[in-house]
């Protein structure tokens, strides 16, 4: 199991060693060998092949009037550099690409790489602030699959990518250890909740859970937190052997063949088992990937999920709406709470109201940043910057300035994120900046803090009321 | 002198208005062409409740969070887009022109208001060019294209301006008035200018993309504006 997200957060002395170094040979550290020489003809393709109406119109019709500028936080945290205004990244890309028909060299696209992935989470925030719309992540997206083809991209996503092409998930996970892992957890979490187990590969159920490879790989308790919260629930649920990987780095490699493989793993898994939903847990450009991208690197006509996805958040707010999970009233927290607004959970996801309704339920003293919602900030931690490692991580604190002032200003001492990578960004800023507070996922808020009925309860100690909840919820 | 004008307002303006419309159709034709086989995350997604709304909250005076971040910039903008719509269309002068032309005759501004219309988007023009230069974000965006387009739509407005107040040779500010407004007519589907009619599109596009698409199961799409 080789280049992960959560490398980073937890070797934080080694990484600045390595920040350095790698920094100043960004280049050489990804290509041993002499480097091929660029494949014009394959830039022309993927150019052309992108060129329809929208990039014809958005390439020529931009007024250059910098109203994008201000909407993008790695403009807004590095003193307004007038070279990190959307509309130049765009200009000085893929623009110039289009400009070359195509005629580029490595330099001209080490350069490129700089910037489409140093200085864009692709969040998608710029669309909202241009006059004309421009979907400029789209626009980076491609400029992205151009530097790719030539196998010219941060080295820990071309890591990843290796490990999706190879193993069918970012992380080099084997389907035994997925399932070892989900057996492991029902046992442990079984010591609270009496006859919890993780259905695995069955038939006909109403949801078909997946995961983040990090929670086998780091955080297995997360699997069992939601098994608990399914198993209370009484929802009919299943985790498939294959096609349990939501997640999808492939998608910011600009990999449109790399990217399929997990969604159509997921997508198959759904479709075999017959499942009305494909669950996703507490993760951002999962969900973008699942529901919104996917059908597209598969080329669905449509342009729908075979299968509808749906995020966890949404289903823990359906869950105690309907009183199939009741909260503790006693145990809520105390303590201000913002919220996390992930990119591909708000903005790019629509979920933004549930968020809050359940950090109500869940929270006494909630504080919205500002801005919020579809208009809020990225984390910094999004678009790929997280797996793109050490390399990176100095340009990801800097960026992540944004989100630091947004969270300091609410005064919150938990932040809650329902994404994992905004999750590693967020406990890195609150260590660079020293905010005090502590990251939470709702599902873990939920488990320390939901009320197990007592026919859940392990027999031979039902007297000692759910133990392992209330040991918890003391922070 | 004469002859010039002769023409300019005979065959010129029939010729500006024909690549005019022509040039327009045939680039918007040729889109939707392009658009039906590349584009099809357009039609997939299209909704007009969200696309109608995207275009709206971009047409009225500071509709936007963009542009209330920049108020004065929002409004200066939008006057003089109002400007420079209205003026040329409802213009005395020209709806005569219209009427010997086409045989329709649109509602006339006054001479008076017409006067101070042009000027205010002759201070827009200033304004704006002023902007670009000012803005370290307008200014490394901008090329020779950007200031000459503005310089272009400034030239009807202000060679009108002078011919109107007779100030310097008449017939020359007049010919170069309806030169310099053909010219502009020419340019528009060829230029950035054709945002006239691609304006709508691209709102439509990201106002369903980014709306209508994420809206369905319960969730809630994302404003644009
Ligand atoms: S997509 Fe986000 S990060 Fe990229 S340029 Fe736009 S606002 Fe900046
Ligand atoms: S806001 Fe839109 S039109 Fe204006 S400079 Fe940025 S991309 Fe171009
Ligand atoms: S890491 Fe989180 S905030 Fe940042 S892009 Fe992903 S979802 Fe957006």
């Amino acid at each position: 199991m080789s280049q992960t997200d959560m490398e980073q957060t937890a070797t934080e002395a080694v990484e600045q060693a390595e920040d350095e170094a790698e920094e100043k040979a960004p280049v050489a550290a990804e290509e041993p060998q002499a480097p091929a020489p660029i494949n014009v003809k394959q830039i022309k393709g993927i150019l052309e092949m992108n060129k329809g109406a929208r990039f014809r119109t958005w390439l020529n019709i931009c007024a250059r009037c910098g109203l994008c500028a201000d909407s993008c936080f790695f403009y807004l945290a590095h003193d307004k550099d007038p070279k990190l205004s959307p509309a130049y990244k765009i200009k000085t890309t893929l623009g110039e690409m289009y400009k070359r028909k195509g005629e580029v060299d490595r330099e001209f696209l080490t350069q490129a790489k700089e910037v489409v992935w140093g200085q864009c989470s692709v969040c998608r925030r710029c669309s909202m602030f241009c006059p004309f719309g421009i979907d400029m992540a789209s626009m980076f997206m491609t400029a992205r699959a151009v530097c790719n083809s030539q196998g010219i991209l941060p080295a820990g996503l071309a890591r990843t990518k290796k490990n999706i092409i190879e193993t069918g998930n970012q992380m080099a996970v084997s389907n035994e250890d997925w399932i070892e892992t989900c057996e492991w957890m029902a046992e442990e979490w079984g010591e609270e909740v009496a006859g919890l187990n993780i259905p695995v590969d069955q038939h006909g159920a109403k949801y078909m859970y997946t995961v983040n490879p990090r929670e086998p790989v780091y955080y297995p308790q997360d699997v069992g937190m939601m098994a608990i919260i399914m198993y209370v629930a009484e929802e009919s649920w299943t985790v498939p052997t294959n096609g349990w990987d939501c997640t999808n780095l492939a998608m910011f490699c600009g990999d449109k063949a790399a990217a399929a493989i997990p969604v159509r793993n997921m997508y198959q898994a759904a479709q075999e088992l017959g499942v009305e939903y494909i669950l996703m847990t507490e993760c951002g450009h999962a969900y973008r990937s699942g529901c919104f991208e996917g059908p597209y690197f598969m080329d669905i006509p449509g342009g729908k999920p075979p299968v509808p996805v749906k995020h966890s958040v949404q289903l823990f707010v359906e869950l105690i709406r309907e009183g199939k999970i009741k909260i503790d009233p006693a145990k809520r927290l105390k303590e201000r709470v913002t919220v996390q607004d992930p990119c591909n959970v708000s903005r790019s996801g629509g979920l933004s109201e549930y968020l809050r309704e359940l950090t109500n339920m869940l929270c006494e003293d909630f504080v919205d940043m500002t801005p919020n919602r579809e208009y809020n900030h990225c984390c910094g931690g999004g678009g790929g910057f997280i797996p793109m490692g050490p390399e990176y991580k100095k340009r990801r604190m800097a960026s992540g300035k944004v989100k630091a002032e947004q969270i300091r200003a609410t005064g919150a001492k938990v932040v809650i994120s329902p994404c994992h990578n905004c999750f590693d960004q967020l406990n890195d800023i609150n260590k660079e900046y020293k905010l005090g507070y502590k990251v939470v996922s709702f599902k873990e808020l939920i488990t320390e803090m939901m009320i197990i009925p007592d026919k859940f309860k392990p027999k031979d100690e039902d007297e000692e009321e759910d133990a392992g909840a209330s040991a918890e919820s003391e922070e | 002198m004469y002859q010039l004008y002769e023409f300019l307002r005979g065959p010129g303006a029939w010729i500006a208005f024909t690549v005019f419309f022509v040039g327009l159709a045939v680039r918007m034709a040729f889109l939707v062409g392009l658009s039906k086989e590349r584009d099809k995350v357009l039609y997939n997604h299209f909704d007009w409740s969200w696309a109608w709304r995207s275009i709206f909250h971009w047409l009225i005076p500071l509709g936007s969070v963009s542009f209330r971040q920049q108020p004065i910039f929002g409004l200066v903008f939008w006057v003089f887009h109002v400007g420079l719509l209205a003026i040329p269309l409802f213009l005395n002068a020209h709806n005569v022109l219209w009427d010997e032309a086409f045989g329709i005759s649109l509602p006339s501004l006054s001479d008076k208001l017409a006067d101070y219309g042009t000027m205010v988007v002759m201070a827009c023009v200033a304004f704006l060019f002023i902007r670009r230069l000012a803005r370290p974000e307008v200014r490394i965006l901008s090329e020779g294209w950007d200031y000459l387009l503005l310089i272009l739509v400034l030239a009807p407005f202000l060679t009108g301006f002078l011919a109107y107040r007779q100030i310097g040779p008449y017939d020359l500010m007049l010919n170069l008035h309806i030169f310099s407004g053909e010219l502009m007519l020419i340019l528009i589907p060829f230029s950035k200018l054709g945002h006239i009619i691609l304006f709508f599109f691209t709102r439509a596009f990201i106002g369903s993309e980014m709306g209508a698409r994420r809206e369905i199961e319960g969730r809630l799409g994302a404003r644009t504006w």
